[in-house]
């Protein structure tokens, strides 16, 4: 693994962190469901240079999965709020 | 020289994540922090996607990297409007800071009621006898 893959990956960790510090401190729902798809953005990108680092091309199909799963959830999230979820939290 | 290449466009787009992350950590509200996580994190993810084609080179992984390039370009502006929407309608507060609100005069947030705000208008050939 090369010196510049680790650098990324060490990058994207910490971009992984401070959303998590965004998911645990956000004031309300949508701010957690933002930081929600960025955690989902970040895993794309990590599961990309996964697949440069160890050579394993099958590894874009969960990218894929991934992509997709944070869409629907994102659209989910926001009909919940819409219809009627928790107002304040 | 692909190698080279291929790395640059790990690194910029990685950075690009933390350039993401650190915004949706220091923005003020919700509208400005989705303005930081939609457009800096897609643009990381395409670098990325980029380099991973450019790296294997071969038909079907440079197919299904730009399958996932279009995917994230066309599903993330989609995601953030929805989610600004319902964030706007349940009420999250906006920056103290915030010059311009062209949604409120139309909301009632009351009956959840959104207008055009061309209520009063006539439309041509109609009369005003019901």
């Amino acid at each position: 693994m090369s010196p510049i893959i680790l650098l990324s990956l060490a990058l994207m960790s910490l971009a992984l962190c401070l959303a998590f510090v965004r998911l645990f401190r956000g004031p309300t729902l949508p701010d957690r469901v933002v930081a929600l798809e960025l955690f989902s953005s970040i895993l794309v990108g990590i599961i990309g240079v996964m697949a440069i680092a160890t050579d394993v091309a099958s590894l874009l199909d969960v990218a894929i999965v991934m992509a997709l799963m944070a869409f629907m959830a994102a659209i989910g999230f926001a009909r919940f709020l819409e219809r009627g979820g928790p107002r304040d939290d | 020289m692909t190698d080279i290449v291929g790395e640059g466009l790990v690194l910029v787009g990685a950075l690009f994540m933390l350039l993401a992350a650190l915004g949706v950590v220091r923005l003020p509200d919700l509208l400005t922090r989705m303005h930081a996580t939609t457009k800096a994190a897609t643009l990381g993810v395409t670098l990325i996607m980029l380099a991973v084609a450019i790296h294997f080179a071969q038909a079907a992984v440079v197919a299904r990297a730009f399958g996932v390039i279009l995917f994230i370009l066309m599903t993330a502006p989609v995601a953030a409007h929805v989610i600004g929407r319902a964030g706007y309608f349940v009420g999250s507060r906006l920056w103290e800071g915030t010059v311009k609100d062209e949604l409120k005069p139309h909301y009632d947030p009351l009956t959840h009621e959104l207008k055009s705000g061309r209520e009063g208008e006539r439309r041509p050939g109609e009369s005003d006898v019901p």
